[in-house]
């Protein structure tokens, strides 16, 4: 079994860094590219693109005036959909979220974060979309974000507390860019979000679950911090302890 | 469609209702128009423009709404969203043969404005770069800032591309790498350290 050319891996490497590739070809590519360094350079550079397009390209909003053109077609009679109360907290957070940023900024974001929070974590779930970054080694993590956001998040070695470190990578939330931190415990997951503490954030530790997802928020040295894992509540609360 | 490709994306999950029934077209568009709309915006790249091309890909998608099939609804009414961006596109380049105005939209600036958590200096950076790079999308030809658009802003999948654009899921990553070899001078050449 001949390895194909690198021409022949190019669209391979560029499906693997778009998160397409079944657990067999990503092997496949990521055994390539260890051995070849320009399309190890290449992959570096679709990643670095890749990340450049989703975190600048603009995204445009529906402006109010055009939210209310088209409900005004829509057809009477379903409109009483909205009468159910999760529907009508999601349209009009949809609504918020298209009138304007800058209002968005002052909406209370806490009632819909652990529903983005956990939607995130999901979504980085699937193949490929986990990290950024892979390493265990805080020191490399933490330089990855200088420059990709307008804060520095803490990154910590958890290893002691059998919490170790994957990598990192950024999430776009509404509103914000935020760092992830990416932890295992055993075979679980954990995704840490972090951003800096906004005015109208409310305090405290927070626990829940969601989709069968456990959180646990807290706030500590003007950051925010989401932990989110299907690990069970006292080991996610564990984690939390030994971060701070 | 298997589990992992399925779309699953944020804010719009609570949209879709629980139970397994159709949903309702306005359960397709609410969540989507924003959606609906950066797409039409990054494909005529004008935003008056832009909000006719959504009206009346909303108007386009009731009458057709009785065919859909259930599946992802998205994808099908960023198809439809695509399809009337074209026709007015079209359309458009026909009428300008017969005018000399250039019909320059309005911006709503203050939708677009950076992040207001960003302080000045970040703030002019980000805005230089995120310049430099619409630059060079505006400058894409229309097929493939369509695909790279949908990938990276919409987070679709290859699938699901396809199925928006209706070109094969081959001809999706053909675009794609073209897309981005047209842009790929925007990243550092270095070493790995950016």
């Amino acid at each position: 079994m001949t390895d194909p050319s690198c021409e022949d891996m190019q669209l391979l490497i560029q499906a693997d860094v778009d998160g397409e590739l079944e657990p067999a070809d990503a092997a496949r590519v990521s055994r390539h590219v260890e051995a070849c360094p320009d399309c190890e350079r290449l992959q570096m550079r679709l990643v670095a693109l890749s990340t450049k397009v989703r975190r600048d390209a603009t995204r445009f909003h529906a402006p109010p005036h055009l939210h209310e053109a088209v409900r005004k077609r829509l057809p009477q009679r379903q409109r009483s959909l909205l009468a159910r109360p999760a529907l009508a907290a999601g349209a009009s957070a949809a609504l918020a979220l298209a009138a304007s940023l800058a209002i968005f900024a002052i909406l209370p974001r806490q009632d819909m974060m652990p529903d983005w929070i956990i939607a995130a974590h999901i979504r980085a779930l699937q193949p490929d979309h986990l990290v950024d970054v892979v390493s265990s080694e805080q020191h490399t993590v933490k330089p990855w974000f200088a420059g990709r956001l307008p804060f520095a998040p803490p990154v910590k070695d958890l290893s002691a507390g059998a919490f170790f470190l994957q990598g990192a990578r950024l999430d776009a939330l509404p509103g914000n860019t935020v760092a992830t931190l990416v932890y295992k415990r055993r075979k679980h997951l954990i995704d840490l979000f972090i951003w800096p503490t906004e005015a109208n954030e409310s305090e405290g530790r927070k626990t829940g679950v969601r989709e069968g997802y456990n959180f646990v928020r807290w706030q500590s040295g003007g950051m925010t911090f989401w932990a989110v894992s299907d690990l069970n509540v006292t080991e996610l609360g564990e984690f939390a302890d030994h971060w701070r | 469609m298997d589990e992992r490709s399925r779309p699953l994306r944020w804010p719009d999950r609570e949209q879709i209702p629980a139970s397994n029934e159709q949903p309702s077209f306005e359960d397709v568009v609410i969540p989507n128009l924003d959606a609906a709309y950066s797409l039409a915006r990054w494909l005529v790249r004008d935003p008056a423009l832009a909000e006719d091309v959504v009206q009346d890909a909303v108007a386009r998608g009731l009458s057709y709404f009785a065919s859909f099939r259930g599946g992802d609804a998205k994808a099908w009414l960023m198809r439809i969203v695509r399809n009337t961006a074209y026709t007015s596109l079209s359309a458009r380049q026909k009428v300008l043969r017969h005018q000399d105005s250039d019909g320059a939209g309005y911006e709503e600036a203050a939708l677009n404005a950076p992040d207001p958590a960003l302080d000045p200096e970040q703030a002019l950076l980000q805005k230089e770069l995120a310049e430099q790079l619409e630059t060079a999308l505006a400058g894409l030809p229309i097929e493939l800032r369509e695909c790279l658009i949908l990938k990276e802003v919409e987070g679709l999948s290859y699938k699901e591309i396809a199925q928006v654009a209706g070109i094969p899921v081959g001809t999706v990553m053909s675009r794609l790498w073209r897309a981005r070899q047209a842009l790929i001078h925007l990243v550092k050449t270095g070493n790995g350290h950016d």
